[in-house]
């Protein structure tokens, strides 16, 4: 009979009407500021800038190559170089960025900056929260913005960061192994020298004594991570 | 005491005019009780729409508005706020004047029709003979307002909008009209103080609705149908179809103006819902002769947001109707449905008292509505559509 | 007769004025329909309500629409180019609007005397006209009413589908 079906609809609405104030499970509104759901582990939003150890500023990993503001495809990221330089992470002297802000306006969030970084410099972070309500200078985000913690980094991408850390560690590895090696070949033609000429005292030890300083200098860089 | 609760409007409104001059008191009370009116209505839009949020929001297992104060009871006032600080665009093409006048145009008309609804006992602005006929006048004129704000907008999907809303306000006006003429019929008067005063009696305890008769209640529920068509409300509001034509008639209204498009919908829905009570649910009198002890105006408003929860109820559980459908519906179906209702309601009256009347009556309704809706489900072959004269 | 009156009358007059000099064929549909709500006033200021209610209800609310549909259904609203208003036929058209003019005129002028006479207004209840129409004018009535149903039914047949074998 005509009807019939209107009449079935509206006692389901009824039912749904008075279901969503007796049970809970029917509600699945998440109640964002208050509540929220922990974000997915893939999840990514802006770029940060990952450095390691507690001061920022020594810590950043970005060498200022500026390879991600060349292939960021809508060119938001504005790099400068510094003058100076600081050791990075396996404590060869780098230059780093002296200014590296990226325009949260621009940012379409594509990670291309994140493929490109030779350096795992440049990451992306879970922060979706950047809304502003000054629309030029609020939405560049500086340096002191974006820099964040490696334990931070670890805590919202757990596996990357782990893995990145692995490849770090690696390298570091084969860096040092690769020092140390040329240490003791240096070390040992040093010896080798000094057994073989005992005499002439002047010259060697002034060849390596500027390379045997430099060389626990990375370690002790390296130990503070 | 009870006297005095029911008659408080009244009784209010006769002390506040006392302190005028004999000579004012006329104008005074007249002023007030519009003013009242003028006010008391968007009150109550407020209170609709936040009722509409909220029962929409449950009805789809949604919280609602719950933000803007306790529950999120400050919304509608948070609303108002928002468009009247909207900035007020008309498009450059638009024709200025009648895109200017058309919102006035349908707020004047939908508030005219309260002029003469009886919103309690004693508590009617213009008790007039023909009050069943203003109502329906000012409710014709909205149809020309609808039409001028969508084709001043110079904006296709306006116009569209426009059509669809005039042409299925026409359509579904014939059926309000004549569901509405059996109580006409019955009562013998045009006056809706004199057919809430026919209502209210009461049998054993009982009221005199005209809804607990056959013929009342079919016009009652036909009059149901033909109000949600009317009013532009789900599942009718094609005028409206956000999926193909934006926001149909009033596409290119912001701000203040869109403000009182919206007020004006609700406010013709409360006069739409104001004028079912008073033919088919008795008015203001109480659904039992016990519970006249309450305030009438009370049963009055009380009915009215009951029609309105009603009207949430259906926009949450119906989908929206197809053009073809919608004409078909009121044509095939609504049309023919009441006027073998008003044969239902002659015979009603030419029977006499019984027994007899209420089984011939049913009867007649029920086999009626039994066949019509046979022929209105039965599956229609689908190809491609001619027109004899058409080509 | 007082200022009520002088300024319905003025809304009145000017909106047939407009209906006829404005040169978009809506705004003339609009300004039509508002010489419509003007004579429903009038009607009410003598006290008429039955006949206001219908004029409004009938002119206003179907006949300005329909006016406006045929409009946009037939030649659409845009301005014509042609800035002149009086048509090429104006002799024509002079000749019916003096005709027509000339039969309310004819009718005013005759009633006049007894009405200027009269102090009090005809109380016509709502009532009354109904008990005339079912009982001294039925037969009018029903005429109208066949008509009006008969012209239903033509549309109906004008608008209905074709028959089945000249689908496909
Ligand atoms: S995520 Fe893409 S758009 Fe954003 S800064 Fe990196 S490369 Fe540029
Ligand atoms: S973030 Fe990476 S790619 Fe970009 S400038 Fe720094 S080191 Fe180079």
């Amino acid at each position: 009979m005509l009807g019939e079906g209107i009449l079935k609809g509206l006692a389901e609405t009824a039912k749904n009407f008075a279901g969503s104030y007796v049970s809970k499970e029917r509600l699945t509104t998440v109640q964002y500021p208050e509540e929220r759901i922990p974000t997915a582990e893939a999840a990514r939003v802006f770029p940060f800038l990952v450095y390691d150890g507690t001061d920022w500023e020594a810590g950043l990993r970005c060498v200022a190559c500026q390879i991600c503001e060349k292939e960021c495809p809508p060119k938001c990221i504005y790099i400068e170089k510094s003058k100076d330089k600081k050791p990075d992470y396996v404590g060869k002297l780098q230059i780093f960025p002296a200014r590296f802000d990226i325009d949260v306006s621009v940012c379409m969030s594509c990670q291309i900056c994140v493929e490109v970084c030779p350096f795992e410099a440049i990451k992306m972070d879970t922060e979706f929260e950047l809304a502003t309500d000054d629309r030029f200078e609020g939405l560049l985000r500086h340096r002191n913005q974006l820099a964040k913690s490696n334990e931070y980094y670890h805590k919202i991408h757990p596996t990357e960061a782990a893995e990145v850390d692995a490849r770090l560690a690696e390298e570091k590895a084969k860096v040092e192994a690769k020092a140390k090696a040329a240490a003791e070949a240096a070390a040992a033609k040093a010896a080798a020298e000094a057994a073989a000429k005992s005499a002439a005292p002047a010259d060697a030890p002034q060849a390596t004594a500027p390379a045997k300083p430099a060389e626990p200098a990375p370690k002790t860089t390296g130990g503070g991570e | 005491m009870i006297e005095k609760a029911d008659q408080i409007f009244v009784l209010l409104l006769h002390w506040l005019v006392g302190f005028l001059p004999a000579s004012w008191q006329h104008v005074a009370s007249t002023i007030l009780c519009v003013a009242t009116i003028v006010l008391l209505y968007p009150a109550l839009f407020a209170i609709a729409v936040l009722l509409e949020r909220k029962g929409l929001g449950r009805m789809q297992n949604r919280y609602g508005p719950n933000r803007v104060g306790p529950f999120g009871i400050l919304q509608p006032v948070a609303d108002g706020i928002k468009s009247l600080t909207k900035e007020d665009i008309v498009p450059f093409r638009a024709d200025a004047l009648v895109h200017f006048i058309a919102p006035l145009v349908l707020v004047v008309a939908v508030f005219m029709g309260f002029a003469v609804m009886p919103m309690g006992r004693n508590m009617v602005l213009v008790d007039m003979d023909a009050s069943l006929l203003f109502f329906f006048a000012m409710g014709a004129s909205t149809e020309l307002s609808v039409f001028m704000a969508g084709w001043s907008s110079r904006n296709k999907y306006s116009l569209l909008g426009a059509m669809r809303a005039v042409a299925q306000m026409i359509s579904y006006e014939v059926p309000l009209l004549l569901s509405s003429v059996v109580i006409v019929m019955m009562t013998g008067s045009l006056s809706l103080v004199k057919m809430v005063e026919a209502q209210n009696q009461y049998t054993w305890g009982l009221p005199h609705w005209y809804v607990f008769t056959p013929w009342g209640l079919a016009g009652f529920v036909m009059f149901v149908i033909a109000s949600m068509a009317e009013t532009n409300r789900s599942p009718f509001d094609l005028p409206e179809g956000e999926s193909e034509i934006v926001a149909g008639y009033f596409t290119e209204y912001s701000g203040f103006k869109f403000a009182l498009f919206f007020l004006g919908e609700y406010v013709g829905m409360f006069g739409i819902a104001g004028l079912g009570t008073t033919l088919f649910l008795g008015g203001w009198s109480a659904p039992l002769a016990a519970l006249s002890v309450v305030p009438s105006w009370i049963w009055f408003f009380g009915k009215v947001m009951l029609w309105i929860c009603f009207f949430i109820w259906v926009r949450g559980t119906l989908p929206r109707l197809r053009q073809d459908q919608l004409m078909n519906f009121a044509w095939k179906f609504v049309l023919p449905m009441t006027l073998v209702n008003l044969v239902v309601a002659a015979l009603w009256r030419f029977m006499g008292e019984g027994l007899l009347r209420w089984i011939v009556c049913t009867a007649i309704v029920v086999v009626a509505y039994a066949a019509m809706g046979r022929v209105e489900m039965r599956r229609e072959r689908l190809g491609p559509r001619s027109y004899r004269y058409a080509e | 007769m007082s200022f009520v009156f002088y300024v319905v009358a003025a809304l009145t007059l000017a909106g047939a004025l407009s209906a006829v000099l404005l040169k978009n064929l809506v705004h003339c549909a609009l300004a039509v329909s508002i010489a419509f709500a003007g004579l429903a006033l009038f009607f009410l200021q003598l006290d008429a309500e039955f006949v206001g209610f219908a004029q409004f209800l009938v002119y206003v609310g179907a006949v300005a629409i329909l006016v406006v549909f045929a409009i946009l259904l037939t030649r659409g609203s845009e301005t014509p180019k042609k800035t002149e208003i009086f048509s090429r036929t104006w002799l024509t058209g002079l000749a019916v609007a003096g005709a027509i003019f000339a039969v309310p005129a004819w009718a005013v002028l005759q009633a006049a005397p007894w009405m200027i006479h009269t102090t009090e207004k005809p109380a016509v209840t709502v009532q009354e006209i109904g008990n005339a129409l079912m009982g001294r004018y039925v037969l009018p009535l029903e005429i109208v009413a066949l008509l009006l149903t008969a012209a239903l039914i033509g549309a109906v047949i004008v608008a209905m589908h074709e028959k089945e074998g000249r689908n496909s």
